[in-house]
């Protein structure tokens, strides 16, 4: 399978992207401006409130190609942040009191740079956390030892698990995925991820395999610790149950399989303003492999930066001009407000 | 009307109050509170509602209770492992009255 940029799909425009978002497929979607609900909800403008994550894409590419990955990632895709940028970002944070180093991808540990950027973020001090898709553990004898250094360097460990089954994980993120999770999985176990009493998080995410809403966060923790630690004997610490955002290769599947439509309403009509308040792009900043600076990791795949025209890169970091700004929303944003909310952190409500 | 069922009238079933609100609003309310966490979880009366559905043959409920199973975290085979139970029970259900007829056969025969 290859990414939708390789295959110059139309859905690889982030225009169109919008477009589509905003005015439907052929008929007219007729939704409700995701402003406006805001707006209602007494939350527009939106505004940040205190600066706790930064959120850093390493790059694009990945080792697996997910059918629902809303960054359209894959092994054809060569962006790549650069060492520059790298350090770039370690002097905002050098320069900030941001607790939190969030690194995500692509597959971020496929960065040539990546064990060097963690070992400067934990020398400032700061919790770093790693958005690691499990299979790059045993995809190269070059990363088996991942798991060590992580624990060498305090990493909390957050990892996609769709299911506790192969059929829905292998239907979503590959033949052959859920049987790779597994040995990672038990190859974190072992240095004491997911263990009571090391103090190593291990946290896994759960996101539908399909057109439909995720579970609640509870129910689920209890059915994969349960499965999990039955069938595998693998532990973990939290579960986080996410919703899909319809961009991107997940925006294609709702629009192939027929699902669009009705899953936007579905959205529109979960909208909770609880869930609203607490959406992640007020306390997160996402920095773009190449350095330019989103409310979050949805706006920056869909190249909407953040509001702050002066500063919109990393270079250019400020802390107050960023505290100050209004977040751009758009008819994706949806998808953090439904129901229980979304996050990289779970739900929100 | 073209169809006696159309998949878009499902999402007017809120609008049932329309003709007859306090009876409506006593049913959601009721409704509501069936599904909620009990005795049984969310989840299991999910299974239970899934079943019932494909007993009543309704495609609203059969709809409905497949994507709320879906959305309960279910699997495939928990679904389909509900909808046997209510084949088995709608076909034991004919099979048991077969009692009925041995006891009449035999009341007749010599």
């Amino acid at each position: 399978m290859k990414s939708l940029h390789a295959l110059h799909h139309q859905l690889s425009d982030t225009e169109t992207q919008i477009e589509i978002l905003e005015e439907g497929v052929g008929q007219k979607l007729g939704l409700p401006f995701f402003q406006r609900k805001m707006r209602d909800a007494g939350l527009f403008p939106l505004k940040p409130t205190t600066l706790e994550i930064l959120q850093l894409n390493l790059g694009k590419m990945c080792n697996q190609v997910c059918k629902h990955c809303h960054v359209d990632a894959g092994p054809d895709r060569k962006e790549i942040m650069t060492r520059e940028t790298m350090e770039q970002c370690l002097r905002a944070l050098a320069e900030s009191d941001i607790p939190t180093v969030d690194l995500t991808g692509g597959a971020p540990e496929m960065n040539p740079n990546f064990r060097w950027f963690v070992e400067q973020c934990h020398a400032l001090g700061r919790h770093v956390m790693v958005r690691c898709n499990l299979t790059i553990i045993v995809a190269n004898p070059k990363y088996h030892d991942l798991p060590e250094f992580y624990r060498d360097h305090g990493v909390e460990v957050v990892s996609s698990l769709p299911f506790y089954n192969a059929d829905k994980t292998d239907r979503q993120r590959g033949t052959g995925v859920f049987k790779d999770s597994v040995r990672a999985l038990k190859m974190l176990n072992a240095v004491g991820y997911g263990m009571e009493g090391t103090g190593l998080v291990l946290n896994l995410v759960y996101n539908p395999a399909g057109a439909f809403m995720p579970a609640s966060q509870e129910t689920l923790k209890r059915q994969f610790k349960r499965v999990l630690r039955d069938e595998f004997e693998i532990e973990f610490n939290d579960l986080y149950a996410i919703t899909n955002i319809p961009i991107s290769r997940y925006l294609d599947y709702l629009i192939s399989s027929g699902n669009f439509e009705g899953y936007m309403e579905k959205l529109v009509n979960s909208f909770n303003p609880i869930a609203a308040e607490g959406v992640m792009c007020r306390n997160t900043i996402s920095v773009g492999w190449d350095g330019y600076l989103f409310d979050c990791d949805f706006n920056q795949m869909l190249e909407l930066p953040v509001a702050t025209p002066a500063h919109q890169h990393i270079r250019d970091f400020n802390a107050k001009a960023l505290a100050e700004r209004e977040i751009v929303l758009n008819q994706h944003c949806y998808g953090c407000t439904a129901g229980s909310g979304s996050s990289c952190g779970g739900t929100t409500a | 009307m073209k169809t006696y069922y159309d998949p878009e009238d499902l999402k007017k079933f809120g609008k049932i109050g329309e003709f007859q609100k306090p009876l409506a609003d006593k049913f959601f309310d009721y409704y509501g509170e069936v599904f909620a966490e009990g005795a049984l979880t969310a989840r299991e009366k999910s299974l239970i509602a899934l079943a019932v559905s494909h007993t009543v043959q309704c495609p609203y409920c059969i709809d409905a209770y497949t994507v709320d199973t879906l959305e309960k975290g279910c699997t495939e085979a928990e679904m389909m492992e509900a909808v046997h139970v209510a084949a088995a029970i709608r076909g034991g259900a004919s099979l048991v009255h077969g009692v009925q007829m041995m006891n009449k056969v035999k009341e007749l025969s010599m």
